[in-house]
């Protein structure tokens, strides 16, 4: 029988409260799926950096919206989407090495893209300067049931 | 979310308990840096047995502990690192930075192990 794809989305404030929000909300949702705890360990650390990123770098000044979709398609294939129409990133490619940091007086390691990137199958980040930055984040997910 | 902080000669060891993320950490560095400079360890303890949670956040926490304490020649050490926690902290080879326990003991623990500050703060 196919499965219905399930998906999410919410929208809140780039407030840095709302980081522990987002990794919750997301875990929450993917509870259903009945995942691995090192997996939903893995996805809550890439979240909450991505979060962060929007907090931190998107709206550097302000207060905006971030928008958090997550779906879950066949095989366990989970997509999250996390956006900010903030300032955007001026070199991706930069921002993405590891240890690359614009606020290292503030204690950043530069490390947020490294993790993403350790803990999920795949991430994409797609950026306008002026009109926010977009990272897609993605991980095949095995749950308990399948495995056991 | 908070830390509790323990003095015993001239070790200072910091349990972290909770979520360690951007929004916490800057709150967890403020208490560790007051703590420090008020103690002047040589050694400087972070316990990591009741964290929760923690992303990059924590390895900045780190960093920035391992150069508070290189600056005043003393030494830092990351303790009871949780499987998950371990994870993150691989990604940032603060091993090579911190030496890493699995366990520690305060010296003269009974004599002079004094809880000299427990700090928690509202998420």
């Amino acid at each position: 029988m196919k499965r219905q794809i399930n998906e999410m989305k919410v929208v809140f404030p780039s407030l840095s409260e709302n980081e522990r929000f987002a990794r919750i909300a997301v875990s929450g949702f993917l509870s259903f799926t009945d995942p691995q705890v090192d997996e939903l360990a893995d996805i809550k650390t890439a979240v909450s950096e991505a979060v962060t990123n929007c907090i931190v770098h998107g709206y550097p000044d302000s207060i905006g919206k971030i928008e958090l979709c997550v779906k879950v398609a066949q095989e366990g294939r989970v997509y999250i989407r996390i956006s900010d129409k903030g300032c955007g990133i001026e070199d991706v490619k930069k921002a993405m090495e590891p240890l690359f940091t614009t606020r290292p007086e503030e204690d950043r390691a530069g490390l947020g893209f490294a993790v993403m990137e350790t803990f999920m199958d795949k991430v994409k980040v797609t950026s306008r300067q002026g009109k926010g930055t977009t990272v897609v984040l993605e991980k095949r997910i095995c749950s308990r049931r399948e495995n056991g | 979310m908070g830390v509790e902080i323990t003095a015993a000669g001239r070790v200072l060891c910091a349990r972290l308990i909770g979520d360690i993320d951007h929004h916490t950490a800057k709150q967890l560095r403020g208490d560790i840096d007051i703590a420090v400079n008020e103690n002047d360890p040589e050694e400087l303890i972070l316990d990591f047995s009741a964290v929760t949670f923690m992303d990059s956040s924590g390895i900045g926490l780190v960093m920035g502990r391992y150069k508070l304490m290189q600056e005043r020649g003393g030494r830092l050490v990351v303790a009871k690192t949780p499987p998950y926690i371990s994870k993150v902290m691989r990604v940032s080879g603060i091993s090579r930075l911190a030496r890493i326990v699995t366990d520690y003991e305060l010296p003269n623990e009974e004599a002079s192990g004094e809880v000299v500050k427990v700090e928690t703060a509202n998420q």
